[in-house]
């Protein structure tokens, strides 16, 4: 029971971090349909630059200042580099973040050091919040999930509730429409690719703390935040945060469970020999089978139901 | 009606013309192919040449086999390694089954091994791959990938752990050297990949490619026709890592690796894929760049990420489109009026270049390497990089860069302009 509640927990946490990032994927691809390999590198930058900022001004402006930052940078992305390619196409574009996601990563070794960076918690926030028989459930947890969900129902706020929200969201299926009522889609798309950069950069800001700081660290969650977008359903911001919660769980679960295929045999009656066929693949635990779980999940995906949870039928 | 007709025998024997010069110019440029692979190892014959000519025929052969799916049906992979690197790990257990005499098959044949091979996780993850296209697919393509790289280190009987699958390739008698055995390969996956685009199936993937509405409602089924060609590109992508076994002797989970995926990607846009030719350029420059620049400066891969970023923003189409826009140009005899823009650029981009190289290499040692003291060389020349002259020297050859490329580029709009109205006007 103890360790059910906790991994729960921890398995939300990291699930909602996942949806922080892939909530703007999602929107900058449902809107400009570029898919942008640099996200995780936005997540990366974010974590370093808070760790700057936090070491110079303290980690609560950081948390202001560094998203910000973040944020000027994807506008200048956009501005100088996305609308120059547009023209050439949706591959030129994806392979233009693609090659993108390549210099921030070698920029960060540059100005960073190759070496993770010791990026702590602030030490309000260390300890534990409170007791669950016995285990400790840390503080920064409960934070990250604080600052996911405000920041989550300020996005949907304001994409529901506001005039700049009604925009963009008009501007998603009908730009043509929106530039012919007066108003600078080119502008908007340049403030949704900063807007996306930004929840990257939060979650950097928060998540880096929370694991290790490194230039591999955006390489790791990348490819996890592309398999959330798949099997949620591409462009489907409901879809991306139940495949979120799912994966963030999933893994949490994976890497604390030490059972393996060939106990569950063992349950049916069935031993597992030496002999068995394949019995090095039975008896590997699922702690070790951990890292392909989510790439898995996209495969069985992407033969039940090829469109993802939520996502739209193609043609 | 006469005229018509008679316009149309005279274009017929005109095309036919043209068909007849066409097959003789194929002829000669596979003529002349042949003959650069078998002088190229002669006139260069040091180790690392040939160590160096080894790994662009490979890369040669596994970026065209890339470009059957980029260029030829327009899918955007990012996990192609998958094919190339399990076909190598499929066939180093077999040479070393061959090694151990269970198993009788010369070693040139190898590579074959590695095709089959990869053409069966061909057919087994391009059954999931394949169901999407565009953006989708490539998504996917790289969790495939992901997840071949992530598995590697969790079946260490056939992917070897973290040592890799070593294997000793002198079993049996040697027909031709290694780099022969290479070259005589890369020329034959060359041609019949060459040809495949020729074939029904090579012109319904370009149609694929252009517009699959169309080619969905002419009645072929486009995932069908994106699943063939999957197929049969993972077949010479194993290829490729059939012979790096051979020429490496070892394969490791990198053979599998992202990094592997994305270089054969680079390799294929750098050179282009519109033009059947251009993964061999891209092949060449790649491999110069990440075996020559790798020794040269730690900072290769900023470098690289650069030049193939700038690639996609001003030459999307690569290298051999860059090229081919010069066949008009020298057909009407006007290239020698480009020459003099041409130099123009090329000494702007040159100083963009020294400037970039002196920023780049500077910060390196301030930032990464300074454990070792601040002194370094560069193009010959010693100085210390925490002083305030390297910096000034980069900061004036950045000002003056971009002032001699813009009016370089301005140069070098008009020219083209004018010389293309001219070939305009020529022709009207």
């Amino acid at each position: 029971m103890e360790f059910l509640t906790i991994s729960l927990l921890n398995g939300v946490s990291y699930g909602l971090l996942l949806f922080m990032l892939s909530s703007g994927l999602t929107l900058i691809f449902s809107m400009m349909g570029v898919l942008n390999f640099a996200h995780a590198s936005f997540y990366m930058l974010g974590a370093y630059l808070a760790y700057t900022i936090a070491s110079k001004i303290g980690f609560w402006p950081a948390l202001v200042v560094a998203p910000v930052l973040v944020a000027g940078v994807g506008a200048l992305v956009e501005r100088f580099g996305l609308r120059t390619v547009h023209k050439f196409g949706q591959v030129a574009e994806l392979l233009f973040t693609f090659g993108l996601s390549y210099l921030i990563v070698e920029g960060v070794k540059l100005v960073w050091g190759l070496a993770a960076v010791p990026y702590a918690i602030p030490p309000e926030l260390n300890g534990a919040l409170f007791k669950v028989f016995g285990s400790e459930f840390p503080k920064y947890r409960a934070f990250m999930m604080l600052i996911s969900v405000a920041m989550l129902a300020a996005l949907y706020l304001l994409l529901t509730r506001t005039r700049i929200g009604l925009v963009i969201q008009a501007s998603l299926t009908h730009p043509e429409m929106v530039e012919a009522l007066g108003h600078n889609v080119q502008r908007v798309f340049m403030l949704v690719f900063a807007g996306g950069a930004a929840l990257a950069g939060l979650a950097g800001m928060i998540g880096g703390n929370a694991f290790v700081t490194s230039p591999s660290m955006g390489e790791s969650v990348g490819t996890i935040v592309f398999v959330i977008a798949v099997v949620g359903g591409m462009g489907s911001l409901p879809g991306a945060f139940i495949a979120s919660l799912l994966i963030g769980i999933m893994q949490t679960f994976a890497v604390t469970i030490d059972a393996s295929l060939s106990d569950l045999f063992s349950l049916a009656g069935v031993a597992v020999t030496d002999n068995t066929a394949m019995s090095s693949l039975l008896r590997m635990p699922v702690s070790q089978v951990a890292p392909i779980l989510p790439y898995l999940l996209m495969v069985l995906m992407m033969i039940l139901r090829p469109r993802g949870l939520l996502g739209k039928r193609e043609g | 009606m006469k005229p018509l007709i008679q316009a149309s025998a005279g274009s017929d024997m005109q095309r036919r013309g043209l068909l007849q010069s066409a097959h003789s110019l194929r002829w000669i440029i596979w003529g002349a192919t042949a003959l650069v692979m078998l002088v190229l190892p002669l006139v260069f014959s040091s180790g690392f040449a040939i160590a160096l000519l080894s790994q662009i025929g490979i890369m040669i052969i596994f970026a065209l086999s890339y470009n059957m799916l980029l260029g030829q049906t327009g899918m955007l992979s990012f996990g192609h390694a998958v094919y190339s690197g399990l076909g190598a790990f499929v066939a180093a257990h077999v040479l070393n089954q061959i090694g151990a005499s269970h198993f009788p098959l010369p070693v040139s044949l190898l590579p074959l091994v590695g095709g089959f091979g990869g053409m069966l996780f061909g057919v087994l993850f391009g059954y999931v791959t394949t169901r999407k296209s565009g953006t989708t697919f490539a998504m996917i393509t790289l969790g495939i990938g992901e997840m071949v790289a992530a598995s590697s280190l969790m079946f260490p009987g056939f992917f070897g752990g973290e040592g890799g699958v070593p294997t000793n390739r002198t079993v049996g008698h040697a027909v031709l050297g290694i780099t022969y055995v290479i070259a005589l390969w890369c020329l034959v996956s060359m041609i019949a990949m060459y040809a495949w685009t020729q074939t029904p199936l090579g012109r319904i993937a370009n149609a694929v490619r252009d517009n699959p509405e169309r080619a969905e409602f002419v009645g072929y089924n486009t995932q069908r026709v994106r699943f063939l060609v999957m197929v049969l590109s993972a077949f010479f992508a194993g290829i490729a890592g059939g012979l790096s076994v051979i020429d490496f002797e070892i394969v490791t989970a990198e053979n599998v690796g992202a990094a592997q995926s994305a270089g054969v990607l680079l390799a294929t846009f750098i050179g282009g894929g519109a033009f059947f030719f251009g993964p061999v350029i891209g092949s060449v420059l790649f491999v110069l760049f990440a075996v020559a620049l790798s020794n040269l400066t730690p900072a290769w891969l900023l470098y690289l990420g650069l030049f193939f970023v700038l690639v996609v923003m001003y030459v999307p189409g690569g290298v051999s489109s860059l090229l081919m826009k010069q066949v008009p140009l020298i057909a009407a005899r006007k290239l020698h009026r480009m020459l003099p823009s041409y130099a123009a650029v090329l000494g702007a981009a040159m100083m963009v270049l020294c400037a970039l190289v002196l920023t780049v290499e500077l910060v390196y040692k301030l930032q990464i390497d300074s454990d070792n003291g601040t002194a370094m060389r560069l193009a010959g020349l010693s100085f210390d990089a925490a002083s305030w002259a390297p910096r000034a020297v980069a900061a004036m050859l950045w000002v003056l860069g971009a002032l001699a490329s813009r009016l370089a580029a301005a140069r070098l709009r008009d020219a083209w302009d004018r010389v293309q109205r001219e070939i305009a006007g020529s022709n009207a």
